[in-house]
């Protein structure tokens, strides 16, 4: 879903940092998305080019690191892994599930020169 | 078709050589989810609460770069962003370096959020983002609603499309302000757009503010802007699996409007099955059956308004949305 908004997102992370931290081109940029992020990195990949033209980050290369999605299970009384928002609990089965993780998208490691 | 989601771009794209972390096993994976505590104390702690501080006395260079610069038509009331240049300016030079932080995508669209939280806190005003699929029959149910309680309470309106004031116009046919927002290419409202728009619309206090969302079960999910609820409707003419194909819009959603429950002698559709899927993705929604047209539970629907907006002018809202 609207990679190019993120993107825009990102871009702005990535100057902010540039001031901050004095670096004037970036080079990599690794991004962990959790498996309910609902980002298609096709799609964001196409968009970050797109985007980043003519701009410090312009050729950098994406990464991107995909998370798992973890739930708490309030009938287990533990954290579990599960593939979709509507799986139910690998353990006992049932839905009484919530969501711990999964819904990242942040900006982890940059290369920049 | 949408060519900002990325949904109407296709799998022939090339997935990217360098973006491995798809392929690695679970394992790597997993540890992947633990990696930012592992190193964030020592490095990325320190910097990222430099960082966000400074982000926020840098929010006018946001705008400089900001891609969306609404263009204010002079008399009408609709915000237009389909004018949306994109750039920073090109800049040279240095050595590599690696560095290592932890800020969130979307943290500019959640601080700004945040701020509508407060405002609309401040003044009572009870706001609801109507998300849905489009022609769920969003703006038949608001009409219906605007009718059935002006005169009881302010009510106002943000309505959402990529093009056109139509539905703003139908809004204010009943006498209740309406502004529309033109997203152009965009696929979702942000929350700058609602704070941009709530300044123009200046609702009265304990206002009852209706923003309905761009047509789109996908990208409204990611982009808080604010409200108190996310509302999401479903007519019975699309199929009751809905929730398990969209189900991060069903999360997201306190309250589910199934609507169009009048056809519902002319279709197939199930609606303990559709409650059963929208529960296994959301334990905690409520549900309520509505037709605007006949007037089923339409009774539910305002009694919902009416509790949870007296439940939202108690109850107080953080000064900051956890780890923003």
């Amino acid at each position: 879903m609207h990679e190019l908004s993120l993107c825009e997102s990102l871009l702005g992370v990535l100057s902010s940092e540039a001031q901050a931290r004095h670096f004037r081109r970036v080079k990599a940029v690794r991004l962990e998305l959790g498996a309910f992020s609902c980002v298609a990195p096709d799609a964001l990949d196409f968009c970050f080019t797109v985007v980043t033209r003519g701009t410090l980050a312009e050729n950098a290369r994406l990464d991107v690191v995909r998370l798992t999605g973890q739930a708490w299970c309030l009938n287990c009384g533990e954290t579990v892994c599960i593939a979709e928002r509507y799986a139910p609990c690998p353990q006992c089965g049932t839905y009484e599930l919530q969501i711990s993780g999964g819904d990242e998208m942040r900006v982890t490691e940059l290369e920049v020169e | 078709m949408c060519t900002v989601c990325g949904c109407g771009i296709g799998p022939d794209r090339a997935a990217s050589a360098e973006a491995g972390g798809a392929a690695e096993p679970a394992t790597t994976t997993a540890d992947a989810h633990r990696h930012p505590h592992t190193h964030g104390h020592g490095h990325d702690h320190a910097h990222s609460h430099a960082h966000d501080h400074e982000h926020d006395h840098h929010h006018p260079h946001g705008h400089a770069h900001g891609h969306v610069h609404p263009h204010h038509p002079a008399a009408g009331e609709t915000l237009d962003y389909s004018q949306a240049p994109v750039g920073l300016a090109e800049v040279k030079g240095g050595a590599g370096r690696l560095i290592r932080l932890e800020r969130d995508l979307l943290e500019a669209n959640s601080r700004l959020a945040a701020a509508n939280r407060q405002a609309f806190k401040r003044r009572n005003i009870f706001a609801l983002n109507l998300v849905s699929s489009p022609g769920s029959g969003k703006t038949t149910l608001l009409v219906k609603t605007i009718l059935d309680l002006r005169g009881q309470r302010p009510l106002a309106v943000i309505e959402g499309d990529q093009q056109t004031s139509m539905d703003a116009e139908r809004i204010r046919a009943t006498g209740v302000r309406a502004l529309q927002i033109n997203t152009g290419a965009m696929c979702h409202l942000d929350a700058r757009m609602i704070g941009d728009a709530y300044q123009r619309l200046s609702p009265a206090e304990d206002s009852l503010l209706f923003i309905e969302n761009v047509g789109n079960l996908v990208c409204p999910a990611g982009f808080d802007l604010g409200e108190a609820h996310k509302v999401v409707l479903l007519s019975v003419t699309e199929g009751e699996e809905k929730p398990l194909k969209y189900p991060a819009m069903f999360y997201s959603a306190d309250l589910l409007l199934l609507t169009k429950v009048d056809l519902l002698a002319h279709v197939a559709f199930d609606v303990e099955r559709c409650l059963t899927y929208a529960r296994q993705v959301n334990p905690g929604i409520d549900a309520i059956a509505v037709s605007a047209t006949r007037g089923d539970g339409l009774a539910e629907w305002y009694q919902w308004l009416e509790r949870r907006h007296a439940w939202f002018a108690l109850r107080t809202i953080p000064a900051t949305l956890p780890g923003v």
